[in-house]
């Protein structure tokens, strides 16, 4: 109960004294401001943080972690079988085979880290406020690619480090070796890159996360299963030239021609046909597109996004 | 012990919007290259078998089913509706039992009808290979969707889970090592695949006693836990 008014009613209180909007002690902010570049910084290593589980809850880190380790085993384990074995010339696996013998591991890392890179600020309309700070699209699209490419690329090189000091350690031929490994460094920045870009558009596309992992599987696998199939067939047929052609349809078996025509790996296509001049060049023009349709895909899609 | 609301309610889950895109892509794919190898080889047992039992039972059966499975529930805890769901008056099992079915469905619809498709488009089901792999298609979508079903329940990277065990389980290690094709939803199918078509050259390394019995225990044990799993889940907060 509330109690009655005793006294006589309120007074209104006089204008223009006691009816002023109170000065409660707002300031202008005039510190320096950190600007466009501070916050593309902040988000790149925000996200490449993030692409490890860094700065997340102790479960994120468990994921990339566990396929980080499976990474690099076979690495310590072709190292060890160098040191035991006496008089090995090289390791059994080339620097520049070693991404694409472990696909799947890097497969799973992309489909595991790309959807949370992207996804999420979409799910959670957190993009609006991104640019609510001093960014522009591009900054965005930018911090986040080079943010992908660069997690993959650590990932990819962590196993090849370890193999090139291992192979140091057990005294193979420094000069080999070291062409060999800035051969693999060449060959993993041009896979990061163009599979950064391909897990970015494809979970770019979907606000879920779990949708996002199993289309970036279903786009690196499905053609690349496919692309084997078929060449297996071909070369079965004797038409053993379409082997390098066909290779054109898959990422995986993209960077396998590569490698071979530029890199001087071998090749895993069935017969071993590497691709010769002509089809080596249309690899590296594939390459390019590809990651240029990528760049331009993900402008594209955060032109309207979450708005 | 169905529901035909779940029923509705999943199904516009799966295949609403752009999800069933990918869907559709994957038998597409599969349905292209038949044609194209039909056009360039011609008719070939062996071309038939590769492509049906290399690529199509070996990635495209597992990956749909990885999707329809997991999708069927995952993303329902993960963003927490499924206390929408679990509030109404519904056996946790009728849930779990409708959403399996729903992801059969969904599985056999877009692997075993294109698989047929496809074996017809290589051959002409010279053989009986196409009815073969069909079979094993089938078979494998109802392990597949209710292994994954399952660990949608379970954990929160089903998906990776299951893609791992697809790819890395049955792919990698099941042609390095031996054993690991003994625990294989593939080659359990693969068993009914060479069943079906004792002519053509489909080889799997179960028998098939062994490979009906592990089908049918994998089906009946991963649903029924998946249901117990429903009736004590917690939810997770976002990470």
């Amino acid at each position: 109960m509330r109690p009655e008014p005793t006294t006589t009613p309120a007074v209104p209180a006089p204008r223009g004294e006691d009816a002023s909007i109170h000065n409660i002690g707002y300031r202008h902010y005039d510190g320096p401001r950190l600007g466009r570049s501070y916050a593309r910084r902040s988000l790149l290593t925000q996200s490449l943080r993030g692409a490890y589980g860094l700065g997340r809850s102790a479960k994120s880190k468990v994921l990339p972690f566990v396929l980080l380790a499976v990474m690099v085993l076979p690495a310590g384990i072709l190292v060890a079988v160098a040191a035991v074995t006496p008089g090995a010339k090289a390791l059994e696996v080339q620097y520049t085979e070693y991404a694409l013998m472990m696909q799947p591991v890097i497969g799973l890392y992309l489909a595991s880290q790309a959807p949370q890179s992207v996804s999420r600020d979409l799910r959670f309309r957190t993009v609006p406020l991104y640019f609510s700070r001093p960014i522009e699209r591009v900054d965005y699209v930018a911090a986040k690619y080079a943010a992908m490419a660069s997690a993959l690329f650590l990932f990819v090189t962590a196993p090849l480090v370890v193999m090139y000091v291992g192979a140091l350690l057990v005294e193979l031929d420094f000069g080999d070796q070291t062409t060999g490994f800035l051969q693999g460094l060449a060959g993993t920045a041009v896979f990061s890159v163009l599979h950064a870009g391909i897990g970015l558009v494809v979970s770019a596309l979907t606000p879920r996360r779990g949708f996002g992992v199993a289309a970036v599987i279903a786009v690196l696998t499905i053609p690349y299963f496919a692309v084997t199939t078929v060449q297996v067939i071909a070369e079965a047929q004797g038409s053993g030239g379409a082997v390098a052609w066909l290779g054109l349809a898959s990422p995986g078996s993209l960077m396998d021609g590569f490698q071979s025509a530029f890199l001087g790996a071998p090749t895993g296509f069935p017969g071993g046909h590497e691709p010769g001049t002509a089809v080596a060049a249309v690899y590296v023009l594939v390459i390019l597109g590809l990651i240029a349709a990528c760049w331009f895909a993900l402008m594209g899609r955060y032109r309207k996004a979450g708005l | 012990m169905y529901d035909p609301t779940v029923a509705r309610l999943t199904y516009r889950a799966l295949l609403g919007r752009r999800r069933a895109l990918i869907l559709f892509v994957l038998p597409a794919v599969l349905v292209v290259i038949s044609v194209a190898i039909r056009l360039l080889v011609g008719a070939d047992d062996a071309v038939a078998t590769e492509v049906l039992g290399g690529f199509a039972l070996a990635t495209m059966v597992p990956l749909i089913g990885v999707i329809a499975g997991t999708g069927a529930i995952g993303p329902e805890i993960d963003d927490g509706a499924i206390v929408y769901l679990l509030a109404k008056p519904l056996k946790r099992p009728t849930i779990i039992l409708t959403k399996l079915t729903v992801a059969i469905a969904v599985t056999m619809v877009f692997s075993a009808v294109p698989m047929l498709v496809a074996g017809w488009i290589l051959n002409g089901n010279s053989q009986q290979i196409a009815v073969a792999y069909t079979v094993a298609a089938v078979a494998a979508s109802i392990a597949y969707s209710a292994v994954f079903l399952l660990l949608g329940t379970v954990s929160r990277h089903a998906v990776v889970l299951g893609l791992v065990y697809a790819l890395i389980w049955e792919a990698l290690f099941g042609s390095l090592v031996p054993g690991a094709r003994t625990l294989s939803v593939q080659q359990w199918a693969l068993a009914l695949a060479e069943k079906t078509a004792p002519g053509a050259n489909i080889a799997s390394d179960v028998g098939l006693p062994t490979a009906v019995v592990l089908l049918a225990v994998v089906t009946v044990a991963g649903t029924w836990y998946a249901g117990r799993k429903l009736r004590t889940l917690t939810l997770a907060g976002e990470e």
